[in-house]
């Protein structure tokens, strides 16, 4: 066991993968010279070499048109979206190709793709580069989402997202990459498509995913010291979507919140609400609260992207609400 | 032009340098947020181009706005109020650095997304075509975002619609870290507008008056019926992409060639060698400029944040009920 930064753990990732896999590659905008926006591929260009670290133009379209191309001719790129907002430059070959052939073409198309990119808000950035669209994307069946919260996750989710036939969406969070944690040693994979419990606690349940799993996990070190003791499932991937040990929490506190940190309106909360009424309303013992941004464009003056952003304080006065 | 017109652009371009320098030392004082895209070194550019425009003259930009901002007649304080993110900034402090405009003035934008706003630019061309006015609009971007579809949809519409465009791009050499001939497969970016069958021309940025005459010429053209006409302005910027930039892409020496060929020393030694100016009257005006600038500083520190109700202002322009 290491402690290593989410930097290094996606970093980690991406350098054995390579290693392991000469048809590992990737591309996109200042992946090479520059050593990644955020300083994932540092170094990554002068050990590899411009062949299998792509720079690219800026042509969004283009990085993920051709790799999911690349994709189909047995190669398995690993494509950079700078950032998620840039997603939506390439939205059509993500949703109307990339999540399409392999069905459409009845299993003759196969594309192992992965997509990396960042998501998340907090760093005053403003309206257009600082959201959380998470939910969009696991809108589209044919398309994998993940989004990790912890460096032992990414690492672990990201060789397993290399090694898929299928095309993912792996959403970094922008403000996660100095964030520590234990690592195991060796070669590891986190299957795509497993929640899992990041803290146990028998009064309630809190469902999140990537940075909110570390606004919650400070939450619930508050709520310990007024005796509430909370339960952490964090869903890790978006889609598939593995509300199992959602549905066995929940059994056991009987009381639930849903922590996301994009907008509530048909966000993450809606679906994971909906799931919980579906499959176990009847262990239910008081209405489920969802805690998210505020359905606000992200401003760029620091108070005021705070008050829209969900903080450790509207998490604990939440669970509170439920208990 | 008058004498007074060509001192006003001399100090247009201090104050801009000023601008630049101060908000560098603001951003490593924690003041301003996010990203910071200074315009150090590309001044002729602006002041030139936008010198040559008329008030129906419409003006649109990417990110790096502060000057373009400023060329508009937005004044410094609001300037920097913004970047501290204000509610005396030009935006309320909503936009940030990336996200300047002023309407009454026909400064449509810094817009953050490459390439997003050509698009924008001709649809305000075709507003203005539609409704029979002379306005021509001015489309400023860097030589980066030639690669993006949006560039080559937005220039295509222009020529078939004949619309009163003026595209300007301003190659700096270098998008981000990406030296333009890694990223584009034509060097001298004014080729691509020959693919579009439009008129086009190249001018060296470091030289205000060149800008001016040849934006003038191209701009009286447009005016009088030509349709879209594209510009490619050579410039260079002397600071990294943005505040964080390692700068692992070109070497010092580069840099410092260009910083020979400063536009506000080249401008000056025109002011000095044709007889308009002496040395006595500009320093003068350097010293104008500063108390300007120190003024603006002040000003935009000792101004007020938005206050809470300004989170949910502006969402849409009818109030709605519910969220
Ligand atoms: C669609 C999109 N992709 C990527 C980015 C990130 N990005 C911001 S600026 C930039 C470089 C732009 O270079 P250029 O157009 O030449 O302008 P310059 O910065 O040189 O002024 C990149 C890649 C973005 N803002 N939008």
């Amino acid at each position: 066991m290491a402690k290593i930064t989410m930097r290094q753990a996606i970093s980690q990732a991406l350098w054995e993968e390579m290693e392991r896999d000469p048809n590992v590659f990737i591309l996109g905008e200042e992946v090479g010279v520059w050593g990644g926006t955020y300083a994932v591929t540092k170094g990554f260009y002068d050990h590899f070499g411009p062949e299998r670290v792509k720079d690219t133009p800026i042509a969004e379209a283009a990085i993920i048109g051709a790799a999911i191309g690349a994709a189909l001719t047995g190669t398995r790129p690993v494509a950079e979206l700078m950032t998620i907002n840039f997603a939506f430059s390439a939205m059509d070959h993500i949703v109307n190709e990339a999540a399409k052939l392999h069905y459409m073409f009845n299993g003759q198309m196969v594309l192992p793709l992965v997509i990396r990119t960042v998501g998340g808000g907090g760093r005053q950035l403003g309206a257009t580069h600082s959201q959380t669209p998470d939910a969009i994307f696991a809108h589209f069946p044919g398309l994998k989402v993940v989004a990790p919260g912890t460096p032992a996750d990414a690492k672990g989710l990201l060789k397993a997202a290399i090694r898929s036939n299928d095309p993912i969406m792996f959403i970094e969070h922008a403000t996660l990459y100095q964030t520590r944690g234990e690592i195991p040693d060796g070669d590891y994979l986190v299957p795509i498509g497993t929640s899992k419990v990041q803290r146990e606690g028998k009064h309630v349940t809190v469902v999140t995913y990537s940075k909110m799993l570390e606004l919650s996990m400070k939450a619930a070190d508050l709520l310990a010291k007024e005796g509430i003791e909370v339960e952490i499932v964090d869903l890790r991937s978006l889609r598939p979507l593995d509300m199992g040990p959602v549905i066995e929490s929940i059994k056991k506190t009987n009381r639930g919140i849903i922590v996301e940190e994009g907008w509530k309106s048909f966000g993450v909360g809606s679906e994971i609400m909906s799931r919980i009424y579906e499959e176990a309303f009847d262990y239910i013992d008081a209405p489920i609260k969802r805690v998210a941004q505020k359905e606000v464009p992200l401003p760029y003056n620091s108070t005021l992207e705070q008050m829209a952003l969900p903080q450790i304080e509207d998490i604990v006065s939440a669970i509170k609400e439920v208990m | 032009m008058k004498k007074t017109e060509y001192l006003e652009l001399y100090q247009q371009m201090v104050v801009i340098r000023l601008v630049e320098e101060r908000a560098a030392v603001l951003y490593q004082e924690g003041k301003i947020g996010g990203f910071l895209h200074l315009y150090i070194g590309q001044e002729a550019v602006s002041t030139g181009l936008i010198s040559a425009r008329q008030p129906q003259d419409r003006v649109i930009t990417a990110y790096r706005d502060h000057g373009v901002a400023i060329n508009c007649g937005i004044s410094p304080r609001e300037v920097i109020a913004e970047l501290l993110g204000k509610a005396t900034g030009i935006s309320g402090g909503k936009g940030g650095t990336m996200h300047m405009a002023d309407v009454t003035k026909n400064f449509w934008g810094g817009h953050a997304i490459v390439g997003a706003h050509l698009p924008l630019a001709a649809g305000l061309a075709l507003g203005d075509q539609y409704q029979k006015k002379d306005g021509v609009t001015i489309c400023m971007f860097g030589e980066g975002a030639t690669n993006i579809g949006y560039f080559h949809e937005a220039v295509n519409l222009s020529k078939v619609w004949n619309l009163p465009v003026l595209w300007v791009c301003e190659n700096n050499h270098y998008g981000m870290g990406t030296a333009v001939d890694r990223a584009s497969a034509v060097s001298e970016i004014r080729q691509k507008a020959v693919g579009y069958g439009m008129k086009n021309d190249l001018v060296d940025g470091m030289d205000l008056m060149k800008v001016r005459e040849k934006s003038l010429e191209m701009i009286n053209e447009i005016r009088a019926g030509s349709g879209p006409q594209f510009l490619e302005i050579m410039t260079y910027r002397f600071r990294g992409h943005s505040m964080g930039d390692p700068e692992r892409y070109r070497n010092q020496a580069e840099v410092h060639k260009w910083q020979e060929n400063d536009p506000i020393g080249i401008y000056r030694s025109y002011l000095l060698s044709s007889k308009i100016s002496t040395d006595v009257e500009l320093e003068k005006l350097d010293h104008v400029a500063e108390e300007i600038v120190e003024d603006a500083v002040r000003f935009a520190e000792s101004s007020p944040e938005p206050g809470a109700e300004e989170l949910f202002r502006n969402i849409y322009v009818e109030e709605m009920s519910g969220d």
